[in-house]
């Protein structure tokens, strides 16, 4: 049994039994963060299948690899399932779901039962999604738009937006049992200002789960209706305003963009001051933050409809709000900078993401203020500015930040280090992968390149040349970390408990954790961070 | 670092494992229907959202096929679902001072009131049907609007409101069906005896969803029913 | 919930009253009282909504004030939908 060499004598929630059904019946918060490490990778692996395929046939300017109608369904369900099966998951039911209980000093999450039910919800939405695009595919953009969607489009629209619904209640279950665990199941001693902000920018994101996700629940469900019933709601022929879906779906889709971020940013204030060996510079700034973006977030959402038909005064109160919104990112940056400050900076692998991350959220970020002027918005909107904006954040922020946790946690998940030296080399090929895809796109949109395009006027080539040359040393970069953690998981160094010296409850139990958790229940009686502290980090146990 | 052992106590059957006492599990518990009724707050909210809109548009066909709807049974239905909000808590309250009996009744009062609220909903349902006042191809709306017998009623802005009448109380009957359910199951156990002064958390957090469903159609009632019945 | 027993007089009180609104309510939608029948309906619902959510959901007399956090901030988010979607709707025609 190949979990029996991962280990060492101790008994944890790795070994503490086998057989599928102690894993698909498990309510143990660990493993069904490993159950959604499985499901959400498989689906990047699709999401990714589609991206390559998307940019081979951007490699010419003519439409010669697919048809037109099959472009579309690529670039959709390249979005569905990069955005509802991948990212909106990710951090939060892998890192989150693992650590949160660990790092509050609790046993499990308030209700262990959901949350089996939400991983199987995802799964359930996920198989749907599977099947529709087996048996057809949608066409319609991941931001079903009426009347298309509901009137004109000849594709599984009915089935691709129940998936999507069924796994939304996956993201609200998750979200639940986060409030509730962090209010409620905090252990003795670790107040509000004693959490790390990873819980922090959890409890934020969680919010937005919460009351965003239900927006795009109903109107997934009115669009299910309008389309079989053919009712009207959403179809200018029958009274109806396409408007009124747009606002409805950017609603929770703008909310949802911060709960794909979020969780990210919350990773990289963990990385920054382990490997500066400081404290994070502003802790309550930083926590405000985070709870700013939230509730902020929920306010700008018609950003993305500026050329659609809203009124000009709308637009401009939209457009103003969105400039907003940027200010508690900015903070955060800020912050992380302010800490590496004279601070003892050790380049590993999770910091090197954090780097990246750092760098490549903040021109994401920026271009966001570029995109939320009225002006410069009417010319770049529904170009690849957008798209390069978009994937700048996605990408080069969420998907880093997701794998600066996955390195910086894989020894306390699995009881095993990843090569280091292997684990520097992909950061830095996806580093230069990411810049090579994404940043020709800037320059695309900039001259006029529409996006969801299959063809494009010549003189576009040579950036789109360059930009699937980028994708495919970034999917080398993504699939390194694939091999290698799975190697750890037989060949890898034993962990010891606390390989980074890193602050924070999680570290202070072994590598891997038993299955509760913590032998003794934990009383915490000092401040986040205090890495004046926290001794240097112990050499790991070669062997294994 | 200072920690203390894992406490051994004598623990009440429910106490789930993860929890530290029964306090910390109500509270959690509690908290978590709240949060689940904020989720339901802004899902209803969505299609509250769509028929401001058109009601804001189209005020006189939505007056025109609001007058259609059968204001007895409309508050009837309203009067019905507020006393089974009255039994629920008389239930809860039963079980506070640990009256078997008394939490039976009033359970069972809930749900013959629950059912009651279906059933006048059903009938409603069925008479829109034999008026072609169903969405789709059979919807026919014949009426004027109000105050102008001379001027129709437009068919697609009518029919709108009905997609929105019959999205709505839907959307709240499927709620009331699965608050059937969940009283049915309170009531056998509450028949066995299971909840007492000290646990009756399922009871409460019951009730708050009941409530909620209640409140639902409390907007409902008046968006719906009484939008221009003064001509 | 808090442990707070609410007497079956004050839920009896709550439950007429709840009755007697609305019936005033439905009585008031035959009276001409202009732009102000839905206001008037809508002010109504909300008092009897805020007899259930206070009462009988015991919400007034809760120790937890993050129930009062949570429902006040659903309520807001709510209003944020329909009032920032209602500024596009209700501007749209002044362009």
């Amino acid at each position: 049994m190949a979990t029996a060499a991962i280990t060492a004598e101790r008994e944890n929630y790795l070994n503490q039994e086998y057989g599928i059904k102690s894993w698909l019946l498990t309510v143990d918060h660990k493993r069904i963060a490993l159950l959604y490490l499985l499901t959400i990778t498989f689906f990047f692996f699709i999401g990714g299948f589609f991206a390559l395929l998307i940019r081979l046939e951007l490699l010419t300017p003519a439409g010669d690899l697919v048809q037109a109608d099959t472009y579309n369904k690529l670039f959709t369900m390249h979005g569905q399932v990069m955005i509802f099966f991948f990212l909106i998951p990710s951090i939060p039911a892998v890192l989150g779901n693992f650590l949160v209980p660990l790092m509050i000093g609790a046993k499990d999450l308030a209700f262990p039962r959901i949350n089996l039910l939400s991983w199987y919800l995802l799964v359930a939405g996920g198989i749907l999604m599977l099947h529709c695009m087996l048996t057809g595919g949608v066409d319609t953009g991941w931001t079903f738009y009426t009347p298309f969607s509901t009137a004109f489009s000849n594709t599984k629209v009915i089935e691709a937006g129940l998936a999507i619904f069924i796994s939304g209640f996956s993201s609200i279950l998750t979200g639940l049992n986060f409030v509730v665990t962090i209010h409620r199941m905090r252990a003795p001693g670790m107040t509000w200002n004693r959490l790390p902000l990873f819980i922090w920018a959890h409890y934020a994101t969680s919010i937005i789960q919460l009351l965003g996700t239900p927006v795009i629940a109903v109107t997934l469900v009115l669009v299910v209706l309008e389309r079989a019933l053919h009712l009207g709601i959403f179809d200018p022929m029958r009274g109806g305003d396409p408007l009124l879906f747009q606002h409805l779906f950017w609603f929770y889709s703008h909310p949802a963009v911060y709960i794909m971020i979020l969780p990210s940013m919350g990773v990289v204030t963990e990385i920054v001051p382990c490997f500066s060996r400081k404290r994070i510079f502003g802790y309550k700034f930083v926590a405000l933050s985070s709870i700013s973006i939230a509730v902020f977030g929920f306010l700008v959402w018609a950003h993305h409809m500026f050329v659609a038909g809203i009124s000009l005064y709308a637009a401009l109160i939209f457009s103003a709000l969105s400039y907003l919104v940027a200010v508690p990112s900015a903070v955060k940056v800020f912050n992380w900078t302010a800490t590496m400050y004279k601070g003892s900076i050790t380049f590993s692998t999770p910091m090197l993401y954090a780097f990246g991350f750092i760098g490549l959220f903040l021109m994401g970020g920026l271009t966001g203020l570029f995109l939320a002027a009225l002006g410069i918005d009417v010319h770049v909107t529904d170009t690849y500015f957008v798209v390069a904006h978009f994937h700048y954040i996605m990408v080069g922020g969420a998907v880093m930040g997701y794998l600066a946790g996955m390195h910086f946690w894989w020894p306390k998940i699995s009881g095993r280090m990843y090569p280091e030296s292997l684990g520097r080399l992909a950061a830095v090929i996806v580093f230069l992968g990411f810049n090579l895809t994404f940043f020709p796109q800037f320059i695309l949109g900039y001259l006029g390149m529409p996006r969801r395009y299959w063809q494009y006027p010549p003189e576009f080539q040579v950036l789109n040349v360059l930009s699937t040359a980028g994708s495919t040393i970034l999917a080398v970069g993504y699939l390194l970390p694939m091999v290698y953690f799975l190697w750890s998981m037989r060949y890898g160094k034993v962990a010891p408990d606390n390989p980074w010296g890193a602050s924070g409850l999680e570290w202070m139990t072994t590598s891997p954790p038993p299955t509760f958790n913590f032998d003794r229940a934990p009383v915490v009686d000092w401040e986040a961070y205090d890495y004046e502290n926290i001794p240097a980090p112990q050499e790991a146990r070669s062997g294994g | 670092m200072a920690d203390s052992p894992i406490a051994v106590e004598h623990h009440n059957p429910a106490l789930k494992h993860h929890f530290v006492d029964m306090e910390q599990q109500r509270q959690a518990s509690s908290l978590g229907m709240w949060l689940f009724l904020a989720t339901e707050i802004m899902f209803f909210g969505g299609m509250f959202c769509a028929y401001l809109i058109y009601r804001y548009w189209y005020f006189p066909d939505f007056a025109a096929a609001s007058s259609s709807l059968d204001i007895t049974l409309g508050t009837v239905n309203t009067a019905v679902l507020i006393c089974s909000s009255l039994t629920v808590v008389m239930a809860v309250s039963a079980a506070q001072v640990g009256k078997r009996q008394q939490q039976v009744v009033y359970l069972a009062l809930t749900l013959v009131l629950g059912l009651a609220f279906l059933g006048i909903k059903g009938v409603e349902w069925t008479s829109k049907f034999k008026e072609h006042h169903i969405p789709g191809p059979t919807f026919n709306f014949e009426g004027s609007l109000p105050g102008h017998p001379d001027q129709p009623v437009d068919q697609h802005h009518a029919q709108l409101f009905f997609s929105l009448y019959f999205a709505m109380t839907g959307m709240h009957a499927l709620h009331m069906v699965i608050g059937v359910g969940i009283f049915s199951y309170l009531l056998y156990h509450a028949w066995k005896g299971a909840y007492t002064p000290e646990y009756h958390t399922p009871l409460e957090n019951s009730g708050l969803y009941w409530h909620f469903v209640d409140i639902v159609w409390i907007y409902l009632f008046p968006l719906l029913y009484l939008i221009d019945r003064k001509k | 919930m808090s442990e707070h027993i609410v007497s079956a007089k004050t839920n009896i009180a709550v439950w007429l009253t709840l009755l007697v609104l609305t019936g005033v309510t439905a009585g008031a939608a035959f009276i001409d009282l202009g732009p102000f029948n839905t206001v008037v309906a809508l002010v109504i619902a909300t008092v009897k909504a805020l007899l259930v959510v206070l009462i009988f959901m015991h919400v007034k007399y809760t120790s937890e004030k993050l129930v009062k956090v949570v429902v006040i901030s659903a309520i807001f988010f709510l209003v944020l939908l329909l009032g920032l979607s209602l500024a596009d709707y209700t501007t749209r025609l002044l362009m």
